[in-house]
């Protein structure tokens, strides 16, 4: 049972990670129906903003998330501005693959720039403390993931529901042409989106660089196919269903390889996703609708 | 139907031909510089098959670092023969496929000797072009037996040679010392499945450790770039093990350490040359590392003089602390630079055979000779952290 | 009977064009004209060709997005090896073992998944083409990570070009039948096409099966070129680099497919020479032709006998 606890604790905090990367892919998503695969590297972005912030101007790790969070958020604007909009209307696949080249572009200019080594976060960026309660062992960064994971969420969800700039961006989801006739600009709500999407994601990072002390640039593939995944198990292009899926997906793997077999750790996640997509084909949360003719 | 379709295969293969018109053109028209005599004498040229993007992108450009390193020396030196050293470096991508097209490339571009490829898998992509055109490659860190031996037939391939330890040594000598030294009796294997490396420690060491009466509980893998390790640890810590035997490189073994000792794992942890690195200390910290232990060749806190000045040069280059890849990129370098001086001539045969004959060779990782398999034979040590600094253990000639 | 014997001399006309440019490669190559770099790269070219070819069959023409090629070419080149190198039988059974193995993949996979529409396909592909590599990474038999070494060379001239001409000739018969138009309204619409009593279902398990099959046979004539096959080889990234071929060539225009392989092949062959930059330069080249050619070099045409006499006619 205390091994059952530790291993939903571990997974409860991988997940969160996941979430909140699964959380911009699931908002771009919803609103222009791109998968944008740049999203892991704008997530590795925001992890080397942050290692900087915290290395070179000794911010505190709240500052240093701020900055991630604000340096991202321009950067996803201006990488929608500058590859996205100009596609806007051409097929959805030439979209994809311009994502995959601005995914390839964020990767091996940092490389080209910073190295391909690693950084190593400073140890006083975030001091770590271990709590052992009833030999189930939760440091102070779990927590810290998981509650800054949530909060951001909740102010999303706040963001989302309650104001107008929400409004909008669900106006735009739901139906583009509608939303310009009821005066709603799109050009804005996608820019919009693009920068909440992309600040979250380097909130991610932040979190990844403090959780696992280190940054690289190629960071972000592997956490960014994985959060793709997450939102497609949920039910990509909705928000409680990022978060969920996320949530799952951590679960999942930790449970994988806490009591089955590690080497099959990503094959029994992808056959999960697979499985769950054969049964339901709009994920978790995801509503069926059929074709109009 | 069928017309339309032979319409258009005419067009496809009008403009195949043209392609390889002007491929063939493009090979002619290169001839030419090529074969100039002129550059031909007055430099060496040494191609650097390495890996800058892809996968394997880290250990790629360590490798390059070190080797440039040792080649900026030897030329300030006054060259070998009187001549200057000229490094071509070209990136491989971390793909096999790739790594024979940059070796088929760089002979086009005469070069004497080849270093790298770094892991085994793009090393054995190089390897066919190399021993057609016989021109040596000296392989910097890969370390599976069949890169210089032939698996079915069991002959040597003459013209590839490492300068690095194989799979078996360091796997048997740390299973030695875990059930020798520390009188262990159940291990966990919990291991890089991603690397060929990795695997093969493993294997040797869980076939040596079963040998002296020892019992492996569990075989647990990560894959590259894992940076959560917990499920499996968690996991681990319930088995109670008496050792952990972690080969891996530091990248990943630096949080997977930290993440034990946070869980309570107080067990023996053994690795490997692939944790060398300043990072190890900083990412996993001093205190978890306590009653860790790898076998290595290389330690930047080595006080041997020959150590001391190229961690010293490393630093004042490149502004970091070099690790186990640069280390072995710089020894790649200097031993072709030996041979060439042996060889007496920069022609890649002569070369060859005298990078076999390579005897008590003095690099940063240690003394060796290169033996029949076209292994370098060398010591290994057993490294201690203790509080974050490398204590020497042992010693081990083989 | 007039107009059949006209096509017989195309026809004539045509294997004959097709026999001298093979002719000429042999002589190339056997004389040694053709250094072994360009060697390499117009092998890489063909391989590429095929699955360029073989994916736009899936992607262009049927208009189901998958991202888990690269898992069908990892399972023909293993399937190759295995009886090649492990059993020690011809090549020719390689081959046959490769596109038959990769063919039933396409079929266990195509079944479930192509209910699917859209990314949700391609997610599930993506997923099933890295379950392969990680399946494959855990079977000792063909070398887990390290995949297989020391596989012969049985890749010469006469096979590439024989494999790169008959996937040609297969997918553009394919989709010049009555099969093809099938397939093709699937893409259009596929609710008009099912209307119409087309079994869509069929036709896309049908187009998945064909192209996964030559995947395989890619994969085969890359093994037994390139001497190593790892599952490191055959990742998404993999899947990607095909799908760019294909994008970048046109989605529904095979010609497009061919042009955009052999571009990609040169330009990451001309990269080579930029080291420290190459992934740099390759991914702005593709970013700035999407923005500029968002349908890709050649959109949904092709370039056949129509497109040239238009010109000869324009000349005259």
């Amino acid at each position: 049972m205390q091994e059952f606890i530790q291993q939903l604790i571990n997974g409860l905090s991988l997940g969160a990670i996941y979430a909140l990367i699964a959380l911009g892919y699931t908002m771009v998503y919803g609103i222009i129906k791109l998968i944008n695969f740049a999203h892991g590297d704008i997530m590795m972005v925001g992890a080397y903003v942050g290692f900087f912030s915290l290395s070179v101007l000794d911010s505190n790790i709240l500052v240093a998330m701020i900055y991630a969070m604000l340096a991202c958020s321009i950067l996803g604007v201006l990488i929608e501005k500058i590859a996205y909009k100009p596609l806007r209307y051409s097929t959805r696949i030439a979209a994809l693959i311009t994502a995959i080249g601005v995914s390839l572009f964020l990767e091996y200019f940092t490389l080209f720039l910073l190295g391909p080594a690693q950084r190593v976060f400073p140890d006083t960026a975030f001091p770590v403390n271990n709590y052992n309660i009833i030999g189930v062992s939760v440091s102070n960064k779990d927590i810290f993931v998981i509650v800054s994971a949530v909060i951001l969420m909740l102010i999303l969800q706040y963001i989302i529901r309650m104001t107008k700039t929400g409004k909008a961006m669900r106006a735009v989801s739901e139906d583009k042409d509608a939303a310009v006739l009821m005066g709603i600009s799109v050009d804005k709500t996608v820019s919009i989106t693009f920068a909440i999407g992309s600040s979250l994601a380097a909130a991610a990072g932040v979190m990844i660089g403090v959780y696992y002390n280190t940054v690289n640039p190629l960071m972000g593939i592997v956490p960014g196919i994985k959060a793709f995944v997450a939102a497609v198990l949920g039910g990509i292009g909705l928000v409680p269903g990022a978060m969920v899926g996320g949530f799952l997906m951590g679960i999942l793997e930790t449970m994988v390889s806490g009591y089955g077999n590690s080497l099959y750790r990503d094959a029994v996640a992808y056959g999960v996703l697979i499985l769950i997509l054969i049964i339901k084909p709009t994920g978790l949360f995801g509503k069926n609708t059929g074709d109009k003719v | 139907m069928k017309r339309k379709i032979s319409k258009k295969l005419a067009i496809i293969m009008a403009m195949v031909f043209m392609f390889s018109i002007i491929a063939g053109c493009g090979g002619d028209t290169k001839t030419p510089e090529k074969t100039d005599p002129k550059a031909a004498t007055d430099k060496i040229k040494v191609g650097l098959n390495v890996e800058l993007s892809g996968g394997a992108a880290t250990y790629g450009t360590d490798a390059r670092d070190g080797a440039l390193l040792a080649i900026e020396q030897i030329n300030a030196a006054g060259g070998i023969l009187g001549k200057q050293l000229e490094p071509v470096v070209r990136d491989n991508k971390s793909a096999a496929d790739e790594a024979m097209t940059i070796s088929s490339a760089l002979v086009g571009e005469k070069i004497v000797a080849q270093i790298g490829p770094l892991t085994s898998g793009d090393v054995a992509g190089s390897t066919p072009i190399m021993m057609e055109k016989k021109i040596p490659l000296i392989a910097p860190a890969a370390t599976a037996v069949n890169v210089t031996v032939d698996e079915k037939t069991q002959k040597v391939r003459d013209y590839i040679f490492r300068v690095c330890f194989i799979d078996p040594f360091q796997g048997t000598l740390m299973a030695q010392f875990a059930a020798n030294d520390m009188q262990a009796k159940t291990a966990v294997i919990y291991k890089d499945t991603s690397t060929d490396y990795a695997k093969g420690l493993a294997e040797y060491f869980k076939k040596t450790f079963e040998e002296k009466g020892g019992k492996i509980v569990a075989e647990e893998g990560f894959v590259k770039d894992d940076r959560d390790f917990k499920a499996v640890l968690t996991k681990i810590k319930n088995l109670k093990p008496d050792f952990i035997y972690v080969p891996g490189y530091y990248q990943e073994v630096a949080p997977l350490i930290k993440q034990a000792r946070d869980l309570g794992i107080t067990a023996t942890i053994g690795g490997c040359d692939g944790w060398v690195s300043d990072d190890l200390v900083k990412v996993a910290g001093a205190a978890n590392l306590n009653n860790t232990f790898f076998t290595t060749d290389f330690s930047a806190e080595d006080k041997d003089e020959k150590v001391v000045k190229f961690v010293n040069d490393f630093k004042a280059k490149y502004n970091k602390s070099p690790n186990s890849f640069n280390a072995l990129g710089f020894d790649a370098a200097q031993m072709l630079a030996q041979a060439i001086k042996d060889a007496g001539e920069a022609q890649p045969e002569k070369i060859k055979d005298a990078l076999a004959k390579i005897k008590d060779f003095v690099g940063v990782t240690g003394k060796m000779s290169i033996d029949a398999s076209h292994n370098p034979i060398k010591a290994g040590v057993i490294v201690e952290y203790k509080d974050g600094k490398h204590v020497m253990k042992t010693r081990i000639q083989p | 009977m007039q107009g059949s014997g006209k096509i017989g001399g195309r026809l004539i006309a045509e294997v004959a064009a097709v026999a001298a440019l093979f002719m000429l490669g042999q002589f190339l190559i056997s004389t040694g004209m053709l250094e072994q770099y360009y060697q390499i790269i117009l092998t890489s070219m063909c391989i590429n060709i095929i699955l360029a070819v073989s994916l736009s069959l899936i992607n262009g023409f049927t208009g189901q997005l998958s991202l888990g090629h690269a898992g069908f070419m990892a399972v023909g080149a293993y399937a190759s090896v295995v009886m090649t190198n492990r059993l020690d039988l011809p090549f020719i059974i390689g081959i046959l073992a490769a596109c038959l193995g990769a063919a039933l993949a396409g079929f266990i996979i195509g079944v479930p998944t192509l209910r699917l529409k859209g990314d949700y396909l391609a997610i599930a592909t993506l997923g099933f083409g890295e379950i392969i590599r990680v399946v494959l990474q855990n079977i000792d038999y063909v070398g887990g990570p390290s995949g297989i070494m020391g596989i012969e060379k049985y890749t010469t001239w006469a096979w590439l070009f024989a494999s790169t001409i008959l996937t040609l000739v297969v997918i553009v018969n394919l989709i010049n039948s009555s099969y093809g138009r099938a397939i093709i309204s699937v893409r259009e619409d596929e609710v008009a096409a099912e209307l119409m009593g087309i079994n869509t279902t069929r036709y896309k398990v049908i187009a998945f099966v064909v192209g996964a099959m030559f995947a395989g046979l890619a994969g085969a004539l890359y093994a037994h070129y390139f001497y190593i096959i790892k599952p490191e080889s055959f990742t998404f990234m993999k899947s990607f680099d095909i799908l760019v071929m294909v994008v970048l060539g046109g989605l529904g225009s095979t010609t497009g497919a061919v042009i955009a392989a052999i571009f990609v092949t040169a330009l990451t062959a001309f990269l080579q020479s930029f080291p420290a930059i190459r992934m740099i330069l390759y991914a702005l080249i593709l970013i700035i032709v999407m923005i500029y050619r968002p349908q890709g070099l050649m959109g949904n045409k092709e370039i056949g006998r129509k497109t040239l006499a238009r010109l000869w006619g324009g000349k005259r």
